[in-house]
């Protein structure tokens, strides 16, 4: 074995150099949010980095639903999960027709709808929220799941036609036509053919919405009031609205609130690194 | 006139005849995207812009301090924020792209801030900075013996903050599509260039740059696009305070919206206009070809 030169050792001390500062920057909050799920409420505010006495206790309170900010915790979760789930079904429904249409059927009028639904994702979504918000009101959605889920099918299908389309462009106009010679119908044709050969891009689609929908917290806060009904994320910043917060507890339902997300992104990587963020931006 | 005469002399097929069957399909299935776009999309925008119509509106959001103050709160988050954000993205792309084991775990943990829901990690930094209890200033205290600021008081460092929340939340993403730039660059033109004895800053300057300044150009528009609907990172870091200092315009369309001053609301975001039209239509420009 070579012994390294002392060049490759500079290389390297360089590296780290780097290395070391961007892993504290990265996770710091979040060890932070950690560190105050898993200590008990005297040695979260103490300042340690390591609690003396490392306790589930805050997330048996959470999940036995043992404090005032907790008390309808099982209800948001699911209202969370029902949304996130509602508006991926939609997103997928909306964004593969609509994508199918423009990209394969060529329909009248698809162009331009693509350009209306760029148009749509450009617009930033703290805007479309004040007008959003009065829009609901008049359909008389407000505080209704529905509202929240229409809102996030508007904002994720956009993303997900402009992907959906980009990637059924890449497939031989071939197929469609063998198809049709074999005597398949443009429904056959969709469901036989094209959503199977979509299926890598449809995940990370479906993914998208998801993720969209669970962690979204501002059309959530202003569409939704009610304790029962609200999403996690909006249970969390009610926390902020007491003086004496309960801090180690919010850490912890943020921390559960954190993890489903995570651990999809991480499962479907292969799929958002490849079907997203390569289709993100065009160069 | 004796042409148009001739035109309606020939009777038109029926709408159906001159569709074929695909096509039919075509516009219906286009049509819950459509009916989503005009019941969620364009009746919102235009119900905003007819609520922002009166000029005495836009007297009130002038007199009204806490926009001039949000209007400058948002350049400096754009043009300071995003492009601080950019620059560190275009160099931890380089440092990431580098062949080591180390690097390639350290690029998964590096994802996690992109991956989590910001809420939870913007209210944990939020406590890290508690004057108090937050652990940033126990640390200051046990090195110095001082008290710590108190630093969600000062609105200058209370924005910057902000704006440090917000690159820390999206600083991965931009590395991680700025990483997919370098990799496309052939390593042919990299090993010519060391044959030629090129520096490291040589290398960047006529190799890596030319092939990756569109690529950053649009991403750094893209972002200040998205940045400006950025609600989470104020709101949820100082909530726009201290004394509403630290607004934004994303927040700021809020806060009004919540004080029934639906008219300001829209208003400010009409004033947003002028600087966001541009950025979509070329990005617009870039995306639909």
């Amino acid at each position: 074995m070579k012994l390294p030169t002392l060049r490759e050792i500079g290389t390297e001390a360089k590296l780290l150099l780097i290395g070391i500062p961007v892993l504290i920057w990265t996770l710091v909050p979040i060890y932070h949010m950690f560190l105050f799920a898993i200590s008990p409420k005297e040695d979260a505010f103490s300042g340690k980095l390591w609690p003396d006495h490392p306790t589930l206790h805050n997330f048996e309170i959470v999940f036995r639903q043992q404090h005032y900010f907790l008390r309808d915790f099982w209800m948001q979760f699911g209202n969370s999960t029902v949304i996130a789930l509602a508006t991926g079904a939609l997103t997928l429904f909306i964004a593969t027709t609509a994508a199918f249409s423009i990209s394969r059927l060529r329909a009248p009028g698809g162009r331009a709808m693509m350009n209306l639904a760029l148009f749509t994702y450009f617009i930033p979504a703290a805007f479309l929220a004040v007008p959003m918000y009065r829009t609901m009101g008049n359909y008389g959605l407000l505080n209704s799941h529905w509202s929240l889920i229409l809102a996030m099918v508007t904002i994720a299908s956009p993303y997900a036609i402009w992907v959906l389309k980009q990637a059924s462009d890449k497939l031989p106009v071939e197929l469609d036509e063998a198809a049709t010679m074999d005597g398949a119908t443009t429904l056959q044709l969709f469901r036989l053919v094209y959503v199977p050969l979509m299926m890598p891009s449809l995940v990370a689609v479906g993914t998208y919405a998801i993720l969209l929908a669970w962690n979204e917290y501002l059309y959530a806060f202003l569409l939704l009031s009610k304790d029962t009904d609200i999403t996690l994320p909006v249970a969390l910043g009610n926390f902020l609205a007491a003086d004496d917060s309960p801090w180690e507890l919010l850490m912890t339902t943020g921390f559960i609130y954190a993890l489903p997300p995570a651990a999809i992104y991480y499962a479907f990587r292969r799929y958002m690194v490849g079907g997203l963020t390569a289709g993100a931006v065009k160069s | 006139m004796a042409i148009t005469l001739s035109d309606h002399a020939i009777p038109r097929p029926p709408l159906s005849a001159r569709l074929s069957t695909p096509q039919v399909w075509g516009i219906l299935l286009l049509a819950p995207y459509l009916l989503v776009f005009l019941a969620f999309v364009l009746y919102p925008v235009g119900y905003g812009l007819w609520l922002a119509r009166h000029p005495q509106s836009y007297v009130e959001l002038y007199n009204d301090p806490i926009f001039a103050r949000a209007a400058v709160n948002t350049l400096i988050f754009l043009v300071i924020g995003i492009n601080v954000k950019m620059l560190i993205a275009l160099f931890l792309s380089g440092f990431f792209v580098q062949q080591r084991a180390w690097i390639r775990w350290l690029s998964v943990l590096f994802i996690l801030p992109w991956a989590v829901p910001s809420i939870p990690t913007i209210l944990s930094v939020r406590f890290m900075l508690n004057p108090e209890w937050g652990v940033v200033n126990h640390i200051i205290f046990s090195l110095t013996g001082d008290d710590g600021p108190n630093w969600l008081n000062d609105p200058t460092v209370a924005l910057t903050m902000a704006i440090g929340v917000h690159i820390w939340k999206s600083l991965p993403f931009w590395t991680l599509i700025l990483m997919t730039g370098r990799l496309a660059i052939s390593n042919d033109l990299f090993e010519a260039a060391a044959v030629d004895g090129a520096s490291f800053w040589q290398k960047f300057r006529y190799i890596t740059w030319p092939s990756m300044q569109t690529l950053y150009i649009t991403c750094t528009l893209l972002s200040m696009i998205w940045t400006l609907g950025d609600f989470n990172s104020v709101y949820l870091l100082t909530g726009g305070g201290p004394a509403d200092l630290t607004h934004v315009l994303s927040t700021l369309g809020i806060r009004y919206l919540r004080l029934d001053q639906l008219n300001l609301a829209m208003a400010s975001i009409v004033c947003a206009l002028p600087l966001v039209l541009p950025l979509v239509y070329f990005m617009m420009k870039r995306l639909s070809r």
